[in-house]
């Protein structure tokens, strides 16, 4: 499980620029033009499109102004923040105690328990949102199985909770792997000298963990900011689906261009809080001398630790499934089928392999530039790729589409600018874990190279490729579970006729035929368990070269 | 503005060059109605013709947006709306051609655009869906406007940005006039009448118990009860002709830059034709 969380974390966080090593040397050199077109050819169309959309907004008439300032609007942000400040709260604080309980208690079958608490990483969030409604209420499952009038588990209250399991994983994984590296003698100091358990984790543990906090925070709140399938379906008004109301409800569609523009707006102040709170706490990396001595469990806490665990594994991975596998026999006993298409099948495959296959190769001249030609230049260029990363979907896809339809004509709907769209907004995923590695190969390795006569490209691809590849491929995996589960831009940029497994479940939950969606929505989970497994089996390789 | 209105032009142009040299047999349909409505039919289309048809589904409104914002050099052959609003908008934007009367003759003039720009090829009610295990149909208001009244506040659910909610908000503007809407859409709000994105979740609420009442057309409960006879929810017809009981068509245009237009015509008789109609009023219960 600590090299799952590992890799998780250098994949999804990493992403954020860190500081170059003092290892790598000055380089005075220019990089190659070649280098340069690489790195910009999956990111410029979508940022181009997004200086497009703000040129629109900005153009647009005065009404759109006034319809912009209203209390509608300032509802809609205050709902937001709502919603994203406890998704945050309660995912820390899920994904922390559950991370404590499985790297520093005596609990049995940790490396299983940990297995299942992180699973509802490969749940779509709507699809989390879907089994919840349908078996709340007073004529729902739970209320037939205990036999009360239970209510509806819609509006905020079923947001928070769709939300919050679908996000914790995030938590969990990247504090887990941070608690796997701290020091314990630390700890164990603090106890010897007399402090309670709860003492040390609030002034040892927490302190330490602070970065790998604040990161797994920052990547629930963009997450729930952006949200949109579970929102919609819970019918929480915030500004996803507002803005997707505008955007299919009306045939002008500045308002919905406006309107997406304050959600990345509202994106960039989290952001910069983030940031602005991080502190200059310094983080402690060194390789733990031994494995933490562990907390012995009374048998009450035991109890309570492994219902904590179940209910939020049961209700984020286990519950979805059951339900699923439920809706699906019971189809086809009613003879009605699978509702499975093979060309949504196909369309996913499709889109998610050659989104992963963009994102690698737009990875390898972005990180290449970033540490072996660091310049101002390239901190931007690095910084513009977690941007985009932390930008809503739904924001990106309308303003690729209102610049496409315009200016782009030929691609236009067409299968590269969705696959485009994909690897830009997931390319962090890559460049973190690819970054990593390259940090590890020795810069003299690829002067050697040169120095018997390779030219610049064939040393990057004969030499420096090969060595990142496992950081590449481990990025790529995740691309592929990421694209797979995508909805706005899926929904928006499909080329007519493309069909895909993300959108027939939420044309199905949309309808309210949840049980149509059961089948698309199993062959997507087991999809992309597989890429999960290849993560948490291989990143050895990937982070101890 | 004037420059890009010629960037626009020189696209269009470049656009349309494409879409005529490309010439296959193939159609592009923008389908505002829902696949699981529609994809039959077009499955039958193309085994019958041999025509190729991709298909783009999105709302009805959506589509037409798509449309204006494509223009005259649109990639689609046909829009095949919900809603008489959304085929509107693109009519009055001059996007669609005169259909011949070969087809316009099939369908009643009512159900039909005045100058032949698209035709209706079903029709669908408007109706309340209520829960029959708490609601009695006699306590239910003779026409919309009941619903305003104290009694059903939070009881009654609206699809406010659908298609089908806006032709009947564009319905009853036509009879009861702009400010006597306003008021009908303000009580509504007051009412705190629980908003849903289209008809069938509340058609789904309904059977779940989440609310009692609820404005939508009238098949999405049968198609309910065809896929779960036990559901509760009922259909029951306002006892007095408003716009509450609106019956509106669901159509189709062709496009002026479809490159296809014999295809596309075919494509629309064949929607009106007999196999079709049947399976329309089978199948989706329309």
């Amino acid at each position: 499980m600590n090299d799952k969380s590992s890799v998780v974390e250098v994949g999804v966080v990493a992403g954020t620029p860190a500081a170059a090593p003092g290892r790598v040397r000055a380089q005075i050199k220019k990089a190659p033009w070649w280098l340069w077109v690489g790195a910009l050819a999956v990111l410029a169309p979508v940022s181009i499109s997004i200086g497009a959309l703000f040129l629109r907004a900005f153009g647009a008439s005065t009404t759109v102004w006034d319809t912009l300032f209203t209390t509608r609007t300032l509802r809609l942000t205050g709902r937001s923040f709502l919603l994203t400040a406890l998704v945050t709260v309660s995912a820390v604080i899920i994904g922390v105690a559950g991370a404590w309980i499985l790297t520093r208690t005596d609990l049995r079958f940790k490396t299983a328990w940990a297995v299942a608490f992180a699973m509802p990483l490969v749940i779509p969030s709507y699809v989390i949102a879907m089994t919840l409604i349908s078996s709340g209420g007073p004529r729902g499952l739970f209320a037939d199985l205990i036999g009360l009038p239970l209510p509806h588990v819609t509006g905020l209250i079923g947001a928070w909770i769709t939300l919050t399991l679908s996000t914790y994983p995030y938590v969990f994984l990247i504090t887990s792997a941070a608690m796997h590296r701290t020091d314990p003698s630390l700890e164990e100091a603090a106890r010897g000298l007399g402090s309670t358990p709860t003492r040390v984790f609030r002034t040892i543990v927490v302190p330490q963990l602070r970065p790998a906090i604040g990161a797994g925070a920052l990547l629930v709140a963009l997450y729930t900011l952006s949200d949109f399938g579970s929102v919609s379906l819970m019918r929480l008004d915030v500004f996803t689906r507002a803005i997707y109301a505008q955007y299919s409800g009306r045939i002008d569609r500045t308002p919905a261009i406006v309107l997406s523009i304050v959600l990345m707006l509202i994106a960039g102040v989290i952001i910069w809080g983030e940031y602005r709170t991080r502190g200059r706490g310094a983080y402690f990396s060194q390789k733990p001398t031994r494995p933490p001595s562990v907390h012995r469990l009374t048998a009450l806490k035991r109890l309570g630790a492994t219902s904590f665990l179940m209910v939020a594994a049961g209700l984020g991975a286990a519950l979805p499934i059951f339900i699923l596998l439920g809706w699906a026999l019971q189809s086809v006993a009613a003879g009605e089928g699978f509702f499975l298409s093979w060309a949504a099948v196909r369309g996913s495959m499709t889109g998610a392999t050659l989104a992963a296959i963009f994102a690698m190769a737009a990875a390898i001249p972005i990180v290449v530039l970033g540490v072996r030609y660091t310049s101002r230049k390239t901190v931007w260029l690095e910084r513009s790729v977690f941007f985009v990363f932390s930008l809503p979907h739904l924001t990106i896809a309308i303003a690729v589409v209102a610049f496409t339809v315009r200016y782009a004509r030929p691609v236009y709907q067409s299968l590269l600018v969705l696959v485009l769209v994909y690897a830009a907004i997931f390319l962090a995923q890559v460049t973190g874990p690819a970054r990593a590695s390259l940090l590890q190969v020795n810069p003299a390795l690829e002067e050697a190279s040169r120095s018997l006569g390779k030219g610049t490209f064939a040393t990057l691809m004969r030499v420096t490729v090969p060595m990142i590849s496992k950081g590449l491929l481990a990025g790529g995996a995740l691309v592929f579970v990421t694209t797979l589960k995508e909805l706005p831009a899926t929904l928006l940029l499909s080329p007519t006729g493309f069909s895909t497994l993300a959108v027939r479940i939420w044309a199905a939950a949309d309808e309210a035929l949840y049980a149509r969606a059961a089948s698309s929505a199993l062959i997507l989970i087991a999809v992309s368990v597989l890429p999960v497994y290849y993560l948490s089996i291989k990143p050895k390789d990937l982070t101890d070269r | 503005m004037k420059r890009l209105t010629v960037i626009a032009l020189l696209i269009a142009l470049v656009g349309a060059a494409c879409s005529t040299s490309g010439g296959d047999d193939s159609l592009t349909v923008y389908s505002g109605r829902s696949e699981d409505l529609v994809q039959p039919l077009i499955d039958r289309f193309v085994e019958e013709t041999g025509i190729e048809v991709a298909v783009r589904y999105a709302g009805s409104s959506d589509l037409a947006a798509t449309i204006l914002e494509e223009g005259s050099s649109s990639p689609a052959d046909l829009f095949f709306a919900q809603d008489p609003a959304s085929l509107g908008t693109v009519a009055l934007a001059g996007l669609f051609v005169e259909l011949p009367s070969s087809i316009t003759d099939m369908v009643p003039t009512r159900f039909s655009d005045t100058n032949g720009q698209w035709v209706g090829t079903s029709g669908r009610a408007r109706v309340v869906v209520y829960d029959g295990t708490k609601v009695n149909p006699s306590d239910l208001p003779d026409t919309e406007d009941g619903f305003v009244e104290a009694e059903w506040s939070g009881r009654t659910g609206i699809a406010p940005t659908n298609g089908s909610f806006l032709a009947f908000v564009a319905a009853k503007i036509l009879s009861d006039g702009e400010e006597a809407t306003l008021v009908w859409l303000k009580g509504m709000a007051a009412n705190s009448s629980p908003t849903y994105p289209k008809n069938s979740p509340i058609v789904a609420a309904v059977n779940a118990g989440e609310i009692e009442t609820g404005l939508v057309n009238h098949y999405y409960l049968l198609r309910a009860l065809a896929e779960n006879p036990g559901e509760v929810g009922e259909n029951f017809f306002f006892t007095v002709p408003t716009a509450g009981s609106l019956v509106m068509p669901a159509g189709a245009g062709i496009l002026k830059s479809s490159g296809n237009q014999e295809a596309a015509q075919t494509f629309v008789e064949c929607m009106l034709g007999d196999v079709a109609q049947t399976a329309c009023a089978e199948e989706p219960c329309e």
